[in-house]
C-alpha cells in the first residue's frame, strides 16, 4: 500500500519536475498520468519491472482507492466559494446561467462529435 | 477540562483537525444520502458538501483561509488522484485503442466549444474582463483551471468556483440530458463528461457505468492538456 502510493506521487514528482525543468505547457499531474501508464504497459513487455507495487494488484489498488471517491477531493476548493458571495451577489445569477448553458452545449457537442465520427471512420473501415 | 468552553473553541477552529474531519464527515452523511437515493443526480455529494460546511464557515465565522489548513489535505490528493487515473486507462486499454480516432476529434471539438461557448455568453451578458478571464479555463479539473487564470492575470479562487460550480452542473445534467436524447454508447456519454464536468463529472460517470468512468477520466485528463493550449489562444481572439 505504502510503495504503491509512494509509485504513484514518484510518477507525479518526476513529472513536476520535468514539467517545471522544460517549461512545457503542461499540468503536471497529465505528464505523470502518462508516466505511469507507459510504466504499466512496460511491466508487461518486461517481466523485470514486476515487483514491488507493480506486482500482484499494488499500484491497481491503491489507485481505485483514491479514485473511488474521486469527488469528495473537489469539496475544499468548492467551499472557496465562501469567498466569492460578494461577486456572486452582484453577477451570479448571470455566472451560474453562463455556466449552466455551457454545460450543456459542450456536453451535446462532444457527444455528438464522438458518435458521428465512430460512425464515419468505422464504416470508412469496412468498405474496402 | 478546559474552565472556558469558548478558549476550547478557539484552539479547535484554528486547528486542522477540526476542518478535516468537517470535510470528511459532511462528505460522508452526503455521500450516504447519495447512495440512499440511490445516486439520485440531484443528491450529488459534492453540491451538498460544499454548502454545508460553507453555511457552517459563515455561521463560525472563521476564514476560508482556516478552513483550508485542514481541508488542503484532501485538497491535496487532486494530482495523486489524476495520475491514478492511468491504472483504468490501462485495464481498458483495448476498448479504448477501438475508438481512438473519434475521441481525438471529440476532444478538440468538446475543448473548443467549452472555452468558445463560455466566452462569448459573459460577454455578451456584460461581465467585466476578470470575471469573464477566470470563466475561460472552467471544464478543466481544478488545479489546472487556477493554473491558467494564473497565468492570465484573472482571479484564481473565482476561477476554482466556476470549475466546481460547472462540475456540479454537469454531473447533474448528463444522465438525464442524454436518456432524453436518446444516447446510450456509454464510451461517448462518458468521455462527454468528463470533457464539460472535469473531476466531478468523472466520479458521476463511474456511479452510473464503468466504461463511462473511464473514457470520462481519459477525457478530462486530454481535456487538461488540450484546454491549457487553448485558453490563451481563445482569450486573445474573443475578449475584447
Amino acid at each position: 500500500m505504502i510503495a504503491s502510493l509512494s509509485l504513484i506521487l514518484l510518477c507525479q514528482l518526476i513529472a513536476e519536475v520535468v514539467v517545471r525543468g522544460l517549461g512545457l505547457p503542461m499540468p503536471g499531474p497529465v505528464v505523470g498520468l502518462l508516466l505511469l501508464l507507459l510504466l504499466l504497459l512496460a511491466r508487461d513487455r518486461f517481466a523485470a519491472l514486476a515487483r514491488g507495487p507493480l506486482q500482484g494488484d499494488g499500484v491497481e489498488g491503491a489507485s481505485r482507492g483514491l479514485l473511488a471517491h474521486l469527488s469528495l477531493l473537489f469539496v475544499p476548493a468548492g467551499v472557496g466559494v465562501v469567498q466569492e458571495l460578494h461577486l456572486l451577489a452582484e453577477h451570479g445569477i448571470a455566472i451560474l446561467a453562463i455556466l449552466a448553458v455551457s454545460v450543456v452545449i459542450t456536453l451535446l457537442a462532444t457527444v455528438a462529435t464522438f458518435l458521428a465520427a465512430s460512425r464515419l471512420l468505422t464504416r470508412e473501415r469496412e468498405t474496402p | 477540562m478546559s474552565d472556558n468552553p469558548f478558549s476550547l473553541w478557539v484552539y479547535l477552529s484554528q486547528s486542522p483537525l477540526l476542518w478535516l474531519t468537517v470535510t470528511l464527515l459532511t462528505y460522508a452523511v452526503a455521500d450516504a444520502v447519495s447512495r440512499a437515493t440511490r445516486r439520485h443526480a440531484l443528491a450529488n455529494p459534492v453540491l451538498h458538501s460544499i454548502w454545508i460546511i460553507g453555511a457552517f464557515l459563515l455561521l463560525t465565522k472563521t476564514s476560508y483561509t482556516t478552513y483550508f489548513g485542514g481541508a488542503q489535505f484532501v485538497h491535496f490528493l487532486l494530482g495523486p488522484a489524476t495520475v491514478a487515473l492511468a491504472v483504468p486507462l490501462y485495464e481498458n486499454r483495448k476498448v479504448v485503442a477501438a475508438v481512438i480516432l473519434p475521441m481525438l476529434v471529440a476532444l478538440v471539438v468538446g475543448s473548443v466549444t467549452a472555452i468558445v461557448s463560455v466566452v462569448v455568453l459573459a460577454e455578451a451578458a456584460g461581465l467585466p474582463r476578470t470575471i469573464i478571464l477566470s470563466l475561460a479555463p472552467k471544464s478543466v479539473t481544478a488545479g489546472v483551471a487556477m493554473g491558467i487564470s494564473e497565468s492570465l492575470h484573472a482571479d484564481p479562487s473565482l476561477t476554482a468556483v466556476a470549475v466546481v460550480l460547472t462540475g456540479i452542473m454537469g454531473a447533474i445534467i448528463v444522465t438525464p440530458l442524454m436518456n432524453r436524447t436518446g444516447i446510450t454508447d456509454f464510451r461517448a456519454r462518458g468521455f462527454a463528461a468528463g470533457i464539460a464536468a472535469h473531476g466531478i463529472g468523472t466520479a458521476r460517470a463511474f456511479q452510473v457505468d464503468t466504461v463511462a468512468g473511464v473514457f470520462a477520466g481519459i477525457g478530462m485528463s486530454l481535456n487538461a492538456l488540450v484546454t491549457s493550449l487553448l485558453v490563451p489562444l481563445a482569450v486573445t481572439l474573443l475578449v475584447r
